[in-house]
């Protein structure tokens, strides 16, 4: 999932300072999960953030709404009417969201209330580690399932490196080496053999570098007659 | 005119924090009886969100009384309220608020000297901090 933490408070602060009707819109997907975003979270941050005007003796108007996924135009369009009218929508998903809604009303301010980090999973309660880059060709299957492009501090196809020792890396030594666990984890499978086969250079044509990405599925995709039927029912 | 009343909150937990409250009253030890008991199963059950709605409602102090953290009744509750209070206390600084509003404070039900203590003390903060802004949200 999505990995995202709130930003300081104070800077959250000085971005709404100057808007008179804030609505700080939170998301139930993964944002909520790695509690940075729910329903929870934005009674907190609105709750703080009123506190914070009254002390101040601001005129703020502060409003907390969570929507089922902000980053998809059906769950914002629930709360169109809200939106339009506030001077500053303060989002508390991942950048998608809060880019969702600024794509659908581009007259209308969106702040991030968010920083979107990783793509990660919960190790435990409140730990959350980052196990995927998207690089768009995975390649796990011949790792032993452990992602190197995520894990391995220099993101390297062939490993170990020489400054892997006693299973840690040296760029952290908090940080297990990720080619130490691939190791292990071939050996548990009897892969091991498949270590010592050379990854030829990565295609990094599938990664971000090549500007941004865009995923179809031809199948699934409307035609224009369907679009236009569509339309008429709405 | 009279001088308002400072306006304190007390979360307090049923097995042993709002137990050494009672303990206090039977024994006639004295405390400023405008504090506001909310008696919860366990100060592990409240969440920043209950401590920052109490001082948006109007609280000038806010404290929250648990077991001792070796004693707790549900073994790790009170340590959990210690967390969820340094965490509404982080968020006030941030903002500017003076995060001496809100305190966590553990107790034994014996204790009954404990809760007349915390009350003096959380009092004093109200009302030397006064309301938050003007008007204080007063409900």
């Amino acid at each position: 999932m999505i990995v995202a933490k709130r930003k300081p408070m104070a800077e959250i602060a000085d971005m709404v300072a100057p808007y008179k009707k804030v609505k700080v819109i939170g998301c139930r997907s993964c944002v909520a999960i790695c509690l940075a975003g729910g329903e929870k979270e934005v009674k907190t941050l609105v709750s703080a953030l009123r506190l914070k005007a009254r002390k101040e003796g601001g005129k703020q108007e502060f409003e907390g709404l969570v929507v089922e996924r902000q980053c998809e135009k059906e769950w914002v369009q629930e709360i169109e009417d809200k939106i339009l009218d506030s001077d500053l929508v303060l989002s508390m998903a991942c950048s998608l969201g809060c880019q969702t809604i600024g794509d659908m009303y581009p007259k209308k301010l969106a702040f991030p209330a968010l920083n979107t980090g990783i793509f990660g999973v919960p190790e435990e309660q409140g730990v959350w580690s980052e196990k995927c880059m998207g690089c768009g060709n995975c390649i796990i299957h011949t790792t032993g399932g452990i992602c190197p492009i995520a894990r391995c501090a220099k993101s390297m196809l062939n490993g170990p490196c020489g400054g892997s020792s006693n299973g840690k890396c040296e760029v952290n030594l908090e940080l297990d080496c990720a080619w130490y666990a691939i190791h292990e984890r071939l050996k548990l499978q009897n892969r091991l053999e498949l270590i010592e086969q050379v990854s030829p250079p990565k295609d990094w044509s599938t990664s971000h570098s090549g500007g941004r990405r865009v995923y179809v599925r031809e199948d699934a995709k409307l035609t224009q007659h369907q679009k236009k039927g569509k339309e008429a029912v709405r | 005119m009279t001088e308002r009343r400072p306006k304190v909150v007390g979360f307090c937990c049923e097995k042993h924090g709002f137990d050494s409250a009672v303990l206090a009253a039977r024994s006639g030890r004295q405390y400023d009886v405008s504090v506001r008991i909310i008696k919860v199963p366990c100060t592990g059950r409240v969440d920043g969100i209950h401590i920052l709605q109490a001082l948006e409602d109007g609280a000038d102090s806010v404290f929250v009384l648990g077991c001792l953290e070796k004693n707790c009744y549900y073994d790790t509750g009170s340590i959990e309220g210690r967390k969820r209070v340094d965490y509404v206390k982080s968020t006030l600084a941030d903002l500017g608020i003076e995060k001496e509003r809100v305190e966590m404070f553990n107790a034994s039900s014996t204790m009954a000297w404990k809760f007349p203590e915390i009350v003096a003390r959380m009092t004093e903060v109200a009302r030397r901090l006064g309301p938050i802004g003007k008007g204080g949200g007063d409900k």
